[in-house]
């Protein structure tokens, strides 16, 4: 029988080529998205050299400016209340023995993952407009509330994941010493869930910055925030504006989700 | 000094007492969910079965009409039922285009997950971190970066022009084949993810020892690395295919206004359609058979992993 060449599963054939050109594939939509923001022409077909206008002219459109704020305040409300309501959760449903109904709470909590995102929509238009007719109310307490609510599993899985890793002799080390559960909770488990929960409300700020469809959904007339204000400037044309918009919102993720990757990278 | 209980009641007391706290800890989130996420979701059921109003909104009488009328139209001339076609192309596009994009990011996810699994330790981290900054990214946005690669001035037309391989652009965007390129670039981190975690548990020393004892590459793959992956593979193809066949961006603004997926006609539903009942019944559909997809999926990864 012939020689075999030693098998490496390290070089399956086309393998490493099929992931190089995956990669590739990822990334070249994203960075021209990029290039094009900083591309200085008018028209979106001829490249006008490298400028930042758009991003002054995205910076001057007050329809810009009170979309961004607006997401910044709902994203800042529901990751605090997401992330508040995931902690008190977690406490309760992890470092436990299984009782009646955990299976229930840990379903209830991960329900957002599991329906799909025009479902909740449709729901929650159909639910908050019957509110809306009957009280009057019109603010963002709607956005806010939908955002809260499916960012909590976002919330969640990660502090759950830290609780769960945590070493419970230190809490018991604690109480050995005379520290009351107060003092115990407030001075050693909390300080140590401390990455979890700001991994946790991290997530659920991106997650509600991005969202499109439930807000597309519950929003009142005027409520636009920037997703929702960049999908009504696709339906007409292209514009550089909306790249560097764009653009913008990805530096801000890749910030965030770095600062995510290094709280929560274990220690070796 | 009160007198103290039996060991058994005190324990069962403790107990009980340290489940109500559980209970506590958890009402806000769960109460915070059922009403901004999970009770609606009865009130759309409720909907489902009335009529729908002049305008918008519904008429309080039942009828399951609007379950009818997922796959059934009258006729306006001579008012005989007939099959809802229109529905019918829209469903099948949808299952088409979600089973399309699941089978290719398993062509493309798997090498790539493989490729990345059998890096050195060290950079495994990195190679991951690029799936993942792609899956955080704003969907609209990256919706919205293959529109620049594939709409007639993107880059794609630009380069096929310029290389003399095309005389004129072709025509992308605004077809099934914009929707299905979209959806596959949106969830292809979704199937890289768990096939990864899935490869990176197999010992390859397996692989190998297949190889040594004279089985081809070909037999490896089919005998060896497939049943061990399966899980992986199964719960890559529920988180792509779950999402794609809800998926109401990507068709939006790749697919334009006529190459509508479930989750666009269920919005028409609410809109122009003033179909509010439709909608509702759409949205309990396609509720349904997702979580159709789940059960099987918790069928399938429990029979193969009893104990994880």
């Amino acid at each position: 029988m012939a020689e075999r060449r030693p098998f490496s599963v390290t070089r399956l054939p086309g393998f490493t080529a099929i992931a190089l050109v995956t990669f590739a594939l990822l990334y070249a939509p994203i960075v021209t998205l990029v290039a094009y923001s900083f591309n200085g022409s008018e028209s979106i077909a001829v490249w006008g050299g490298f400028s930042w206008r758009w991003y002054g002219i995205a910076w001057q459109n007050t329809a810009v400016q009170e979309a961004t704020v607006r997401s910044l305040v709902i994203a800042t409300a529901a990751a605090a209340i997401a992330g508040t309501v995931a902690t008190l959760a977690a406490l309760g449903t992890t470092r436990t023995d299984r009782f009646r109904g955990r299976t229930l709470i840990y379903v209830l909590v991960n329900q957002p993952l599991m329906v799909p995102e025009i479902v909740t929509a449709v729901a929650l238009l159909i639910f908050f407009s019957g509110i809306r007719l009957a009280t009057g109310y019109a603010g963002l307490g709607y956005l806010i509330l939908a955002h809260s609510a499916f960012c909590v599993p976002f919330a969640y899985l990660p502090i759950r994941a830290r609780l769960e890793g945590m070493d419970l002799s230190l809490e018991t080390a604690a109480s050995d010493l005379y520290a009351d559960r107060f003092q115990t909770f407030r001075h050693v488990t909390l300080p140590l869930m401390a990455p979890g929960i700001v991994a946790g409300v991290m997530l659920a700020f991106i997650i509600s910055l991005d969202d499109v469809v439930i807000t597309e959904f519950v929003k009142s007339a005027g409520q636009d925030t920037l997703p929702t204000y960049m999908l009504g400037q696709l339906r007409r044309a292209v514009t550089p504006e909306v790249n560097a918009i764009s653009t913008a919102l990805l530096a801000l993720t890749v910030l965030l989700l770095t600062m995510f990757f290094l709280l929560t990278r274990k220690r070796d | 000094m009160p007198p103290a209980g039996t060991p058994a009641t005190t324990e069962a007391t403790i107990e009980a007492g340290r489940i109500r706290r559980n209970w506590l800890l958890a009402a806000p989130a769960l109460a915070l969910l059922l009403i901004g996420a999970s009770g609606p979701l009865l009130i759309v059921l409720v909907y489902s079965f009335l009529e729908p109003g002049d305008y918008s909104g519904v008429i309080w009488k039942f009828t399951p009409r609007a379950w009818f009328e997922i796959f059934l139209k009258r006729d306006i001339f001579d008012g005989t039922l007939g099959v809802a076609d229109a529905h019918l192309t829209i469903f099948w596009r949808s299952v088409r285009l979600s089973l399309l994009t699941t089978l290719i990011t398993i062509l493309l996810g798997f090498p790539t997950a493989w490729f990345i699994a059998t890096r050195p330790r060290s950079q495994r981290a990195l190679w991951l971190f690029l799936i993942t900054i792609p899956f955080w990214t704003n969907l609209l946005i990256r919706t919205f970066a293959i529109m620049e690669v594939i709409r007639n001035q993107g880059v794609l037309n630009t380069v096929l022009l310029q290389a003399g391989l095309i005389a004129e652009p072709i025509q992308i965007l605004y077809t099934d084949t914009a929707v299905l390129i979209g959806m596959t670039y949106v969830y292809l981190p979704l199937m890289v993810l768990p096939l990864y975690a899935a490869i990176d548990r197999f010992d390859f020393r397996l692989a190998e020892a297949g190889y040594d004892l004279y089985a081809s590459r070909l037999q490896v793959l089919r005998r060896v690395i497939l049943p061990l992956v399966r899980p992986g593979l199964i719960a890559g193809s529920i988180l792509v295919f779950v999402p794609s066949l809800g998926a109401y961006v990507t068709p939006r603004v790749l697919g334009g206004g006529k190459n509508m997926m479930i989750g666009n006609f269920i919005e028409l539903q609410f809109g122009q359609g003033r179909n509010w009942p439709l909608g509702a019944a759409l949205s309990m559909l396609l509720l349904l058979i997702v979580m159709a997809a789940l059960l099987v999926y918790v069928r399938v990864s429990g029979r193969e992993n009893p104990h994880g």
